[in-house]
This record gives C-alpha cells, structure tokens and sequence, in this order.
C-alpha cells in the first residue's frame, strides 16, 4: 500500500505491472541508475507466476517453476534499487503535462505519483465465459489457477474448458491430484502444440469433447456439481458430473484503464511501435498486454528490456 | 503477528467474542505467498481487543478447509460471534480487508 510520503515522490520511471515485462524493465531502468518503481496491483510476477512449469525459458534444461523464475526476477530488480508498491493504477492523468519533457501523473487507489516516464506492463487475464454457473460458482468449483486450487480436487472427476497450451499445460498439472479430466474444446481441434498433445495422450483418464460449447455450469447452490455442453454440429446436449471446472479460454489485456489515452486495437492490445512506444511520448508498453502476437515469458522480457532502454532515453532528454 | 489456526485452537480463536478473519492458504499457492506480508501487516495494524486475524494451512489443516468448503485459494473468512458472515476470494489489498472488517466490527 501506498503512503502519502511515497505518494509525493517523483520516479523517472514507473512500471504499471510486475509480470516477467515488468520486473524485466526494472532491472534494465534501475541498473541504469533510473529512479524506478513498480506498481503492482496482484501477485509480482504475474501470469508466470502461477505457472507450474516453465520449460521452453532459456537456460532452464530442466525447467523451471514460474514462481522460483519470477521470485529471481524480482530480487534482481530489487538489488538494483526498483521499489515495489502493491496498489492499482487506475488512470494516467490526461493534462497538458502529456507533453514531451513534463512530468506524468498517475491516479492510484490510494494516491497520485509522478512520473517521466512509464511503461505500461499490465498483462492479461483470463477471459470469462460469461455463461449461467460460471460467477456464482468461482471459488467453489470454478477456479483459473490450476497450481492454486488442483489440491482440492483430490481423486475427483474435473473438466478442463479450452485445448490450448494453456489448457492442456495446465490439465497435466492437475492430472497429479485429480482421478479424470473432462476436456471440452470450442473447435474442432485441440490447438495447443504438438509436445504437450503428445503428452496428453499418454494418459487414459482424459476424455476430449472437441467442437462443443459449454453451456452452463450447474451446482446444488454451495458448490458446482456438472456442466451442460452442447456438440456445435449434431446440437446433441449432454450433462456431465464433476466437481470442479478449470476455465482456460483466453485472454483479456488489463488495458481498460488507459480508455480515451492510450491507443489500443478492438480487443483492448496497446498499439506500440518497434521501440515500445505508445502514441503518447513518454508512455512505452511491453508484454502480453501489447499488439505483439506471441504471449510468451521470452517475448515479455525482450519487449521489457527495449521499453526499459527507450524510456531511459526519454527521461534523460526530460527536465 | 497472525495466529496460525489449527484444528485444536480452533473453537477457542472462532468463539473468543472477537471479530476473526482467516486467511486460508498453502506454501504452493503463489497469489498466497505474495499475500503472506500483507496479512502479517493487517495483523499489526488492527485493533487487537476487537479483532484477530488468523492464518490457516489448507494443506495441514484439511478438516478446517473442508468444513468451510474452502476450494479455492487464498480465501479469506471472517467470523463473527463464531459464524463465517463474509468470504474474500482471490488476491485482495490490504484496504479491501481493512473495510471489510470495519463492517463487521
Ligand atoms: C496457464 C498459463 C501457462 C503459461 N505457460 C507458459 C510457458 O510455459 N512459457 C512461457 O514462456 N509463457 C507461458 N505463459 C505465458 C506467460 O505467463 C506470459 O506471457 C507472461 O506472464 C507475460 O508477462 P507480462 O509481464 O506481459 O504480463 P503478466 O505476467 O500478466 O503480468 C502483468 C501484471 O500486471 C499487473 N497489473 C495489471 N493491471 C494493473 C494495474 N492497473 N495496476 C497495477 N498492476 C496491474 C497484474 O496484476 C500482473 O501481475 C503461460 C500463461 C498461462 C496463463
């Protein structure tokens, strides 16, 4: 939580977000002497960090767990003096003070701060289904964290809904605790990589439910019990039993905030260009939450560094 | 500090005629490791005559976690005169809880 002392400070560089872009543009800002903080409204480390295993990160052979991965991340950040405040941001202010070499303001549930420069680093999250079943039963049957939650579905039935990498990452996770997995999958096709629908074919308490909707998710009022699915080309509706669903079907930028700002595409990505800029000098962005299509903790990281580097720049020529 | 909840000292925290907020929550949860810090903060800051905040190991303390049907993590409690009355699921900031509890009290 923000103090008022912390909240007169003046930062060369704030970062909104501590995912792998977010603490990598603070190792990069601090070590270059930049008077830097990250404001982080969740869990540092992001996405990543609930990650079970992390396996095509580089210079991990055997893999390596989110949270080990982003806990050095943020030490590295911190040694180099980047401060962490856990609030949100929830608005950069639009004044005439947008302009090149003036200072930016940040609105924050608890307070305003000033800064040069900013690099928006806020990520996704997961996309809701917006189907009957799916708001009452979060927390009690329905969950999005899979190395959160797996432990209470010990040697119970579960469905898994999406058959991406994300889905089916995590459904091996959750293979560990749980007696079968119901997969259902939208398309016709799972579309996560081949070395992980290799892998999951090595089990037999899988089941797939390819080209089918999920319709609602049914309980008896305290805790989710089934789903009801729908096949998209015979319409045959069928029921299943379980008791927990672990929703996998995409992602939202966390980029609402920056509405009448910041330019971003239809589904909310912010519009950069190959430095990181925004259309709004002096506010760059990286990660998952910008138009780069690959969503990866390398990607992250890489985009983190440029925005870093460009921001520093910035900041130098700003009074 | 916060007082770790066991299935022994269970009733005696619960029924201590304070308002209690549990924090469930396991060493594999990543969202509840990073609330770790803040809990311990809200447990200095509040006043102790009034409220106990509390911290239950989901992974020892299975019984408790089934009791409240607990299935997700970290989820917070809070009790009052004995009986759960508001349940916080996910990450949540310390002033979130602060006015949860201030209803409460
Ligand atoms: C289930 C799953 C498995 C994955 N597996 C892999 C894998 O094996 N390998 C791989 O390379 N990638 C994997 N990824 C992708 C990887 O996690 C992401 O690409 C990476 O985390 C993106 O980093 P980021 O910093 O851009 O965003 P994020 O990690 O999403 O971090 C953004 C942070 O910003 C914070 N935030 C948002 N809004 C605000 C605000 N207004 N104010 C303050 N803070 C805010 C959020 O709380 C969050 O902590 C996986 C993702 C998922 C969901």
């Amino acid at each position: 939580m923000m103090n008022e002392q912390k909240t007169h400070e003046k930062y060369d560089v704030i970062i909104i977000g501590g995912g792998p872009a977010g603490l990598t543009a603070g190792i990069y800002s601090s070590r270059a002497g930049f008077k830097t903080c990250i404001i982080e409204s969740g869990v540092i480390g992001g996405e990543a960090a609930s990650t079970d295993l992390i396996e095509n990160y580089p210079g991990f052979p055997d893999g390596t767990s989110g949270l080990k991965l982003t806990e050095n991340m943020e030490k590295q950040a911190k040694k180099f003096g980047t401060e962490i405040i856990y609030d949100k941001v929830i608005k950069i202010e639009k004044t005439n003070q947008l302009q090149k070499g003036k200072y930016k303001i940040l609105v924050t549930n608890s307070g305003k701060i000033q800064t040069k420069a900013v690099i928006v680093a806020v990520g996704t999250k997961p996309k809701l289904l917006n189907i009957p079943g799916e708001k009452k039963y979060k927390g009690r049957g329905v969950s999005y964290c899979a190395t959160c939650d797996g432990f209470f579905y010990k040697d119970k039935k579960i469905a898994v809904i999406g058959c991406g990498n994300s889905g089916i990452q995590e459904g091996l996770f959750l293979l560990r605790f749980v007696k079968k997995i119901e997969f259902v999958e939208f398309l016709p096709k799972p579309t996560a990589e081949k070395v992980l629908l290799d892998k999951i074919k090595e089990y037999e308490n899988v089941n797939f439910h390819l080209n089918s909707a999920l319709q609602s998710i049914n309980g008896d009022g305290k805790s989710a019990t089934g789903i009801t699915i729908n096949d998209n080309t015979t319409l045959k509706v069928e029921e299943i039993e379980i008791s927990g669903v672990f929703i996998y079907v995409g992602l939202n930028p966390n980029t609402e905030f920056l509405e009448g700002l910041v330019q971003r595409d239809k589904n909310g990505y912010i519009i950069i260009d190959k430095n990181q800029n925004t259309n709004v000098s002096g506010i760059f962005a990286a990660g998952d939450a910008t138009i780069d299509t690959v969503k990866q903790i390398a990607t992250a990281i890489g985009s983190g560094a440029r925005a870093a580097i460009n921001a520093g720049h910035y900041t130098e020529n700003t009074n | 500090m916060a007082k770790k909840l066991t299935l022994e000292n269970f009733d005696e925290v619960i029924n201590s005629g304070k308002l209690v907020l549990v924090d469930f929550w396991a060493e594999w949860c990543m969202p509840c490791i990073v609330m770790g810090p803040l809990i311990e903060e809200l447990a200095n800051e509040v006043d102790k005559e009034k409220v106990t905040i509390a911290k239950c190991d989901v992974q020892t303390e299975q019984a408790i976690a089934q009791k409240f049907s607990i299935m997700s993590i970290p989820t917070m409690l809070i009790f009052k005169d004995g009986k759960p009355m508001d349940q916080i699921i996910g990450v949540s900031q310390k002033q979130a809880l602060l006015d949860k509890i201030d209803r409460y009290i």
